[in-house]
């Protein structure tokens, strides 16, 4: 029949979370490790100043284009300065990058396609076609040309990043949410006296977040890489700020004359960072869906 | 054997032809699943046989494991499921042992299967004659030259229409029942000894599920073939089957011929589904168990005492059991009852002890106030068609295309009156749906008015219905508790959501205690409250719904096959819940159903509709046992019946 279980004292659900948590990471060993590298990531991002060994500006050119050693871990660079302190340092940066820009791009772009797919009609038009427009063109030249045109500045690289992911946070929310604008509960939603706005975001929204959250990791990744490119090309932050982009321009000029470590370091915490986000998207999602927590 | 056979008694012609060896035999059959919380058996000690041209119904509720035992018989199970223990034998060979190869090279061609929903069992974009083709190319029964030709026969051979143009269909432009009929023809193309029904005909409308029904049986017992049928309906499985087997929690409870089970049914198990399946001439509280009647007291429903003999005695009218319980109740009933509902209550009281008596009183319903009144409502749709339409036609407003206007609802008026039930019955497509919804002020209908307590409900567009005061006296109970409720809202947090929107309560002890009240009242344990959707039973999720519709007191509730997505024995339950609550509150149905004797059930009254049009209107009773209109004749003579 249909009644049945024994009253059992419910958890909190915030320890229900970390639970369930914890359970997701252990089930699946990569996502485990993409959790692990996280961790490394925000705590470099967080603590990066107070943990390095050396001052990642100091110069000694004594010192300069030495190969990696016990006291610098990656060598340094044509200053001098210890470059694994610098890519230590370089991870608040970037990853401020990112997480600005993705948090804003979900934001406007997340609402806009949540709204697109649940209005139809001209909303739905009138963003289909901003986002085709921006889809029109090469999106790493908009970026350029946005930064470009706006001014060099850290901000303006987060804005310039957010436009350019803008059209794929529409396309998805879109989808999602087209789907479920007639589903039984936004139904019922309707027939409690909900307004159309409130579904949106009450029902609409919570229920689309387990595949937004795969597309913020994702996208994540898209972020570090197009800030640390527009900073390649000479855009964006610019020396001596510590930065992965830049640190590759300058090492870029010594690995004909032997001195790889230079570009190939803060390269490889590059593709550290992607990887890691890339990876965890999907352990992302089982934690926010509440399907999984059975 | 030609021709179309008569189901009620291709049951009984089949035990004196020959006897038959056996073309499957499954001994002691055990199936584990891998799980988070460990190995969970799905099927336990399972014996069965079916011999060369038999035909043997597996029945059971969902969980009971019976769809589980096909696969494994098929060997299309999860990976997470293997088989622990037990031989399968299928024409001397070993199917639990039997290599991916040699098991690829039975499927389709020894044994094959039929899905429940047709729709998903085809490839949606790709031709049916190709899909068919495919069958026959990869088991070598045609070559490329003749493969058309193939196909087109058998295409007739189910019988559809126009094969050679049907032949270039693709799945979404046939109807469910068209669908089902190409699965069949990819089931039986190969000529297969065994063929799998798993629940055939769940999706499809009565007429349809006669009509495939019939055809599946003259074809399979035209070649010879064993059939096993999965189902939950023992109508449909004593109609069409020699042997029954009656499967509860993975396990066989009852074996015997189809006639024996039904005339005398051994285990308890049976016996209280058979109470639960809705048949004629039966009233609600007979599909209780006999232990909830007995012992005075409903596990699920809040009403102390159903009456007292109604058990065996035949149906004895629960007026009595009305209005006691109904006092008792209104003093603790936290719910103020206003003074209408409780002279409507009265009412279908006495109009559902005449039904049972079985003398009809048509002047019941015409003392009643009329609470909803619609008339000659019309909504038409610009495009031809699928009930997609009318989805996509809601919010994006698309221009008329091709073939002009078509009418979902072909003006038809009714009236529902204060404290009545009416149930709106037909098949898919027939306009119910979309009339309930306008009802409802989901959405505007093209022209009628329809008026509700003496306001015109019409004038209000169904975008700023929302906020109208008008919301929240009527509301919903809808067809699919899982989709009907929010899968990130707990089940405490979906029957709070109308109190917080519309009932003026903020977040607080007080809306906690209202919810758990009007758990109570729908039978819902209140540590359940705290639960999401998912980690619901069907049943329970029915009721989260219902306690949801009722929240705000509402004078009419719309019940959209409330049950169509439930198990019988749950369904009994939650009939007689809505059966209580009804009385309780004082509220108005409006019940839309396919199915009559659902509808007969909890209804006084019936309108038949069909393609956007009301047929017939009457007395539950009158419509059931007197049917004017050829149509509703046709829709009775398809329920499948228990040869009772």
């Amino acid at each position: 029949m249909t009644i049945a279980s024994p009253s059992a004292a419910r958890p909190s659900p915030l320890l229900a979370t970390l639970k369930h948590a914890r359970y997701v990471i252990s089930d699946n060993p990569v996502t485990g490790l993409a959790f692990g590298m996280a961790l490394v990531l925000v705590v470099c991002a967080l603590l990066g100043p107070y943990i390095v060994p050396h001052d990642p500006y100091a110069s000694n050119t004594a010192m300069a284009l030495k190969p990696p050693s016990a006291t610098y871990w990656f060598g340094t660079d044509q200053l001098g300065r210890d470059i694994f302190s610098r890519v230590i340092v370089a991870t608040r940066l970037d990853l401020g990058i990112a997480v600005c820009s993705v948090a804003l791009v979900f934001a406007a772009g997340g609402i806009a396609g949540i709204a697109s797919g649940f209005f139809g009609g001209w909303t739905d038009r009138i963003i289909g076609r901003i986002s085709d427009t921006i889809m029109a063109f090469p999106l790493f030249v908009l970026a350029m040309g946005i930064v470009a045109a706006l001014g060099n500045t850290v901000t303006n690289i987060v804005i310039a990043t957010a436009i350019i992911n803008f059209p794929l946070y529409v396309r998805v929310a879109r989808s999602e949410a087209q789907v479920r604008r007639q589903a039984g509960f936004v139904q019922a939603a309707r027939l409690t006296g909900n307004s159309e706005w409130r579904i949106l975001l009450t029902q609409i929204l919570p229920n689309i977040m387990p595949i937004m959250m795969v597309q913020m990791s994702l996208t994540m990744g898209y972020a570090i890489l197009n800030a640390a490119g527009l900073s390649f090309i000479g855009l964006g932050v610019r020396p001596p700020t510590a930065e992965w982009g830049i640190m590759v321009a300058e090492g870029a000029t010594y690995i004909i004359s032997g001195e790889w470590w230079i570009a190939l370091f803060p390269g490889l915490s590059l593709m550290f960072a992607v990887f890691c986000f890339n990876l965890l998207g999907d352990g992302l999602r089982d934690i926010v869906d509440p399907q999984r927590r059975t | 054997m030609h021709g179309v056979i008569d189901p009620a008694t291709a049951g009984t012609l089949a035990p004196s032809e020959e006897p038959r060896g056996p073309l499957l035999q499954v001994r002691d059959l055990t199936v584990e699943f891998a799980t988070r919380n460990g190995l969970v058996k799905a099927v336990k000690n399972v014996n069965l046989t079916v011999a060369k041209g038999e035909t043997l119904g597996i029945v059971g509720e969902s969980g009971s494991g019976k769809s589980v035992t096909s696969y494994t018989v098929m060997r299309i199970l999860d990976r997470a499921g293997r088989i622990a223990e037990g031989s399968i034998a299928f024409s001397g060979i070993d199917i639990a042992h039997a290599g991916e190869k040699q098991m690829r090279d039975l499927r389709g061609r020894e044994m094959s299967m039929i899905f429940q929903n047709p729709r998903a069992a085809l490839n949606p974009i790709r031709k049916v004659g190709h899909q068919i083709g495919d069958v026959l190319l990869h088991h070598l029964q045609a070559d490329p030259r003749n493969v058309k030709e193939k196909v087109i026969e058998i295409l007739n051979q189910v019988r559809i229409a126009r094969p050679e143009e049907r032949y270039h269909a693709y799945p979404f432009e046939l109807s469910g029942g068209m669908c089902q009929r190409i699965v069949i023809a990819l089931a039986l193309a190969c000529r297969p000894q065994l063929m799998i029904a798993d629940e055939p005909t769940t999706g499809l409308d009565v007429t349809t599920q006669k009509a495939v029904m019939d055809l599946v049986t003259e074809l399979t017992r035209a070649r010879g073939m064993s059939t096993l049928l999965i189902t939950h309906d023992l109508g449909l499985a004593a109609a069409y089957c020699d042997t029954v087997m009656v499967m509860e929690k993975g396990e066989v409870v009852e074996t015997a011929p189809a006639e024996q089970i039904f005339r005398n049914p051994q285990h308890p198990y049976t016996r209280k589904l058979m109470r639960a399946t809705p048949r004629p001439g039966i009233s609600l509280r007979d599909l209780l168990p006999e232990e909830a009647q007995t012992r005075g007291r409903v596990q699920a429903s809040p009403r102390p005492n159903p009456p007292p003999q109604a058990g065996e005695g035949g149906p004895v009218a629960p007026v009595e059991a009305v209005a006691t319980p109904d006092a008792d109740v209104a003093a603790s009933n936290p719910l103020p009852l206003a003074g209408e509902g409780r002279e409507g209550a009265a009412a279908p009281a006495a109009g559902l002890s005449s039904v049972a008596k079985g003398s009809p009183a048509p002047a019941a319903e015409k003392t009643l106030q009329p609470l909803l009144k619609v008339e000659n409502l019309v909504k038409e749709y610009p495009r031809q068609g699928a009930p997609i339409a009318f989805l996509a036609g809601l919010f994006g407003k698309k221009p008329a295309k091709e073939d002009g206007i078509f009418r979902a609802v072909d003006g038809i008026s009714f009236e529902v009156g204060k404290g009545e039930s009416v149930g709106l019955v037909g098949e898919s497509g027939c306009g119910k749906s979309t009339t309930s919804t306008i009802v409802m002020r989901l959405i505007d209908a093209t022209s009628g008015r329809i008026t509700f307590d003496g306001e015109d409900l019409s004038a209000i567009p169904a975008k700023s219905f929302a906020h109208h005061p008008m919301r929240k006296r009527i509301q919903m109970v809808f067809q699919d508790p899982t989709e009907s409720l929010n899968p990130r809202y707990t089940a405490a947090r979906a029957i709070a959501d109308p109190l917080l929107r519309m009932g003026g309560m903020s977040e607080g002890p007080a809306l906690r205690a209202k919810v758990e009240d009007l758990a109570g009242m729908v039978g819902l344990p209140v540590d359940l409250l705290d639960r999401f959707p998912h980690q619901l039973s069907g049943g329970q999720k029915a009721r989260v719904g219902i306690a949801r519709a009722i929240a705000l007191n509402p004078d009419l509730v719309i019940l959209d096959e409330p049950t169509a997505a439930l198990d019988v024995s749950v369904q009994a339950v939650v009939l007689n819940l809505l059966e209580d609550l009804k009385h309780k509150i004082g509220m108005s149905y409006l019940f839309v159903s396919h199915d009559l004797h659902v509808v007969q059930l909890l209804c006084d009254r019936v309108i038949v509709m069909r393609q956007g049009r009301v047929v017939e209107e009457g007395t539950a009773e009158q419509v059931l046992a007197a049917p004017k209109d050829a149509y509703t004749r046709e829709l009775i003579a398809a329920i499948p019946h228990p040869p009772v």
